[in-house]
C-alpha cells in the first residue's frame, strides 16, 4: 500500500482526500460563522463547545493541522515535480483554448489560501492556542466582556478595513480554488461523478456559496462598525 | 494567402535551438498544414538551406506520426484532428503562424519539429497487451459475451493512436490520458482483466519512470486529444490502480 501513494496516481488520491477532509471542514466552518450574523449567544455557545471540547480539541484538531498542512506541501511537491516533467517552455502557448483558469492555476490560488491561512491562524488560532494550552485558561471569557468572549474577538478583527479587503480577496480566490477543486478531487478518486451534471451544479453551488458566505459574514462586521 | 512562420529549429537533440522566421508565399487555403509544410521545404532545398525535419507518416489521421505544437495548440487551432488534417483554411492570409515541438522532459527532441516519443513504447511494452495465445486455437468470438456498453468503450479507448498531444498540451506534461486509454481498452474486456492488476501497476510505474507529469484534471488532453479520448478512461485507471493495490 506504501508503493500506491509514492506513485502518481497515488499521490492525486491522497490530494483528493485531503481536499474531501478540507472541504468538509469549511463546511462546517461555515455553519458556526453564519451563527455570528443571527446571534451572538449561538455563536458564542457552539463555538466555546467546540474550543473546549476533549474530543475536537485533542483529536479532531490534530487531524485538521495535519490535513491542511499535508495539502499544502503535497500541492507544491507535486507542483515541483510537473514543472520538472515539463521541460522546456512554449514560445506561444494558447492555454485557454482547452481549460479554464482556475484548472491552470490552482498553485496560485493555492499560494493566496496559505498566505490567507498565515493571516488567519495569527488573527485567530495562535491567540487561542496561547489562551488555553500556555496560560491554561479554558473559561471562554475575557475581562470587560459579558458572557463568552468568542463573538467580541471575532467582530473586533473586522473593525479595520485593510483586514477585511483580506479576507474579501482570499475568499474570491478559494472560490477559484474550488471551482476546479470540487469536481477535481472527484476525478481523481476515480469516480466519473464529477463529469455529470448533477454534482458539477452542486460542486459549482459548494463553491461559490460557501466564499460568498464568508465574504457576507465579514463585510457584515465591518460595515455594523463603520456604520454605528 | 501569404504567411510568415516561426518554426523551432534545432541541429540535434544536444544543440539549442532557437525560433527562425520563415515566409511563404501563394499557399492555397486547401492545402493540409503538412503541404504548406512541404512548400516550405522545397523552397528551403531549392535555396541551398536545411529543410524543416517533422513528423509524418500515413497523412490521413490514423498513424499519430505527426506532432507540431501550432498557435500554442497540439496539432493546432482545429477540433478532433492530427496535425495532416489540419487545413490551411483555418488561417488567414498574412497571419503568423508559431510552429514549436511537442515540449515534455520525456518527449525530448530529435530535431527541429520531430521528438522523440519511445517513452509511449516503453509504457505500452510494461503492460499494454494481452498474454493468450491466439495463434491457432482462436475462440469463436461469441463464446465470451461481452455487453454493447463495455465493447463500445472498450473500443473508444482503443482508437487512441498515441499521438502523444495529451503529454503536449497538458501543462504538467502528464502522460494519463494515454496510459488511462491503453489500460481501459483492456480492463474493459474478458481477456484483458486476466492481467489487469499486473498491468495497471507496471504501466503506471513505466509512466512514472519516463518522467510525465501529474494529472491535475485541467481536461486540456481530452479537448485537445484527435480521437476525443475521454477523462473518464483517466478515472477508470485510478480505480483499477485502487482496485489492484487495496
Amino acid at each position: 500500500m506504501s508503493g500506491f501513494f509514492k506513485s502518481s496516481i497515488g499521490r492525486k488520491v491522497a490530494m483528493a482526500l485531503s481536499a474531501f477532509f478540507l472541504m468538509f471542514f469549511l463546511l462546517q466552518h461555515f455553519a458556526i460563522n453564519i451563527l455570528s450574523v443571527f446571534s451572538a449567544d449561538a455563536f458564542n455557545e457552539v463555538s466555546h463547545f467546540m474550543g473546549t471540547n476533549p474530543l475536537i480539541q485533542y483529536a479532531l484538531q490534530p487531524v485538521l493541522i495535519f490535513g491542511v498542512v499535508f495539502h499544502f506541501v503535497m500541492g507544491f511537491v507535486l507542483e515541483l515535480k510537473n514543472k520538472k516533467a515539463q521541460g522546456m517552455s512554449y514560445a506561444k502557448n494558447n492555454g485557454a483554448a482547452n481549460s479554464s483558469w482556475m484548472s491552470r492555476n490552482m498553485i496560485w490560488s493555492g499560494v493566496a489560501i496559505l498566505a490567507f491561512i498565515i493571516l488567519h491562524f495569527i488573527d485567530f488560532w495562535f491567540p487561542e492556542i496561547n489562551t488555553k494550552f500556555i496560560q491554561g485558561d479554558w473559561s471562554g471569557t475575557m475581562e470587560g466582556v459579558e458572557g463568552f468572549r468568542y463573538h467580541e474577538e471575532l467582530t473586533h478583527k473586522f473593525h479595520s478595513h485593510i483586514r477585511t479587503i483580506a479576507y474579501v480577496v482570499a475568499f474570491i480566490f478559494l472560490m477559484l480554488h474550488l471551482l476546479h477543486g470540487f469536481t477535481s478531487a472527484f476525478q481523481s478518486m476515480g469516480s466519473t461523478a464529477g463529469r455529470k451534471k448533477t454534482l458539477q451544479n452542486i460542486g459549482k453551488a459548494y463553491s461559490i456559496i460557501i466564499p460568498l458566505g464568508f465574504i457576507f459574514i465579514a463585510l457584515y462586521h465591518h460595515l455594523k462598525y463603520v456604520l454605528s | 494567402m501569404n504567411l510568415t512562420l516561426k518554426i523551432w529549429r534545432q541541429k540535434d537533440s544536444k544543440t539549442k535551438g532557437q525560433m527562425v522566421d520563415y515566409k511563404v508565399t501563394d499557399i492555397s487555403e486547401h492545402m493540409s498544414f503538412l503541404e504548406m509544410m512541404d512548400v516550405l521545404n522545397e523552397q528551403l532545398v531549392n535555396s541551398g538551406e536545411e529543410p524543416v525535419a517533422f513528423d509524418h507518416d500515413c497523412r490521413e489521421g490514423i498513424c499519430g506520426m505527426c506532432s507540431m505544437y501550432i498557435n500554442g495548440e497540439a496539432h493546432g487551432p482545429d477540433r478532433g484532428i492530427t496535425t495532416c488534417q489540419l487545413h490551411m483554411r483555418m488561417f488567414k492570409d498574412g497571419d503568423t503562424i508559431t510552429i514549436e515541438p511537442f515540449r515534455a522532459a520525456a518527449f525530448p527532441v530529435i530535431k527541429d519539429l520531430v521528438v522523440d516519443r519511445m517513452a509511449f513504447e516503453r509504457i505500452q511494452q510494461a503492460g499494454g497487451y494481452i498474454s493468450v495465445n491466439t495463434s491457432g486455437n482462436t475462440q469463436d468470438a461469441n463464446s465470451i459475451p461481452i455487453s454493447k456498453h463495455a465493447a463500445d468503450e472498450a473500443m473508444d479507448a482503443a482508437t487512441c493512436i498515441g499521438c502523444g498531444a495529451c503529454v503536449a498540451t497538458c501543462k504538467n506534461s502528464s502522460a494519463m490520458l494515454f496510459v488511462g486509454a491503453k489500460v481501459s481498452q483492456y480492463a474493459l474486456l474478458p481477456q484483458g482483466q486476466v492481467e489487469a492488476a499486473d498491468r495497471v501497476q507496471n504501466m503506471v510505474a513505466q509512466m512514472d519512470l519516463e518522467g510525465f507529469g501529474n494529472c491535475t484534471n485541467t481536461g486540456a488532453c481530452e479537448v485537445e486529444c484527435p480521437k476525443g479520448i475521454s477523462l473518464e478512461n483517466i478515472a477508470r485507471m485510478n480505480r483499477e490502480l485502487m482496485k489492484a493495490n487495496l
